[in-house]
């Protein structure tokens, strides 16, 4: 269904810069041994501030598939 | 497999790209990304993706040429405005895009600059403006603020700092603005603006040098210097709904001029058919 998204992560382009983490408006995302992490418990409302804010290309959302 | 937008305007064997973690450039360079796609999907521009020219100089900067997917020449150190007038003049239909840095495009290439301004080329330059030469090592540049320190300022720069967009402003660029990392949105449309304008257009990015600049001179991680910028840099409905006191210290991102006058390659082609036409006339 259009519309309908979801967060992707790679994290082997992720650099651990920190950025994403810190301006996420929902706080959902974490480093792990230097790498971003979706938050087990997190209340991510897929709006995208991450991928736009990543320097790395590590983090963004995709359309979800049927 | 990265992002559609990734996959599709970069070349993704040669990504992840090698700058330092935190650096601005990767986000300059998806800011460029995103004002083409934007372009190409607009139904008054439908701009012709094979009609884009990278060109970019020498320094971090100016591997985009590399990493971005289109008709891109990497050239030498400040002469990418150079490269980029010569295709321009070949090529007048083509979008020729320049991709530079502060010290590439103000201290090495600052002749150029100044000349392509003046001579109102169809160029549109993007600066990634880190204060600092990154690839060698932190070298104060011309963006450099004085009193910052730098490798080759150990006790603070001397130097007034250049104000990049002032600088191609006073030289005859016909559209100046200011963006920055933090201000995404903000200077995707800012760069679309620049593309679209006829004339030579140059968009000064403020990027961030976590590794050189940022650590010299105490500004933090990648996170705080984003913040400087936040707090510091006011996109253009609000700076100018500030009193006069509360503008001050603060940078304006937006456009800084915008003004009409006959582009280059125009000129010259009105030239030719002028003074052919004299001719056939004898």
């Amino acid at each position: 269904m259009a519309g309908k998204k979801k967060l992707v992560l790679d994290t082997s382009w992720c650099k651990g810069c920190g950025i994403c983490v810190a301006f996420c408006p929902k706080n959902a995302l974490e480093l792990v041994e230097e790498r971003v992490h979706l938050k087990p418990d997190n209340e991510c409302v897929l709006c995208g501030l991450c991928e736009m804010r990543c320097p790395d290309y590590a983090i963004w959302l995709e359309d979800l598939e049927e | 497999m990265p992002s559609e937008l990734i996959h599709e305007f970069m070349r993704i064997d040669h990504l992840p790209h090698i700058w330092c973690p935190g650096c601005g450039n990767g986000v300059i360079m998806r800011d460029v990304a995103v004002a083409i796609q934007e372009l190409m999907d607009d139904p008054e521009v439908k701009l012709n993706r094979e009609k884009v020219v990278i060109v970019s100089g020498i320094g971090c900067s100016s591997r985009a040429a590399g990493y971005m997917d289109f008709n891109s020449i990497h050239t030498t150190h400040g002469r990418a405005i150079a490269f980029a007038t010569g295709i321009k003049f070949a090529k007048p239909e083509l979008e020729v895009i320049v991709l530079t840095g502060d010290g590439d495009c103000s201290a090495i290439g600052g002749n150029h600059l100044i000349h392509a301004a003046r001579r109102n080329m169809g160029l549109t330059v993007v600066t990634f403006n880190n204060d600092i030469y990154g690839m060698t090592g932190g070298q104060y540049s011309p963006t450099t603020p004085a009193g910052d320190k730098a490798t080759t300022a150990p006790y603070g720069s001397l130097d007034r700092p250049f104000d990049i967009a002032q600088l191609a402003a006073g030289a005859g660029a016909t559209f100046t603005a200011r963006g920055s990392v933090y201000h995404v949105r903000e200077t995707i449309d800012l760069i679309k603006q620049g593309i679209r304008h006829k004339g030579f257009s140059l968009i000064d990015v403020y990027s961030v040098c976590p590794t050189y600049y940022g650590r010299k001179n105490h500004k933090g991680g990648p996170v705080e210097m984003l913040r400087w910028q936040k707090e510091n840099m006011v996109p253009t409905a609000r700076y100018y709904a500030m009193s006069e006191e509360q503008k001050a210290g603060k940078l304006l991102v937006g456009t800084l001029t915008h003004s009409e006058y006959p582009e280059y390659t125009d000129e010259y082609d009105k030239l030719v058919k002028r003074v052919q036409a004299e001719m056939a006339g004898r």
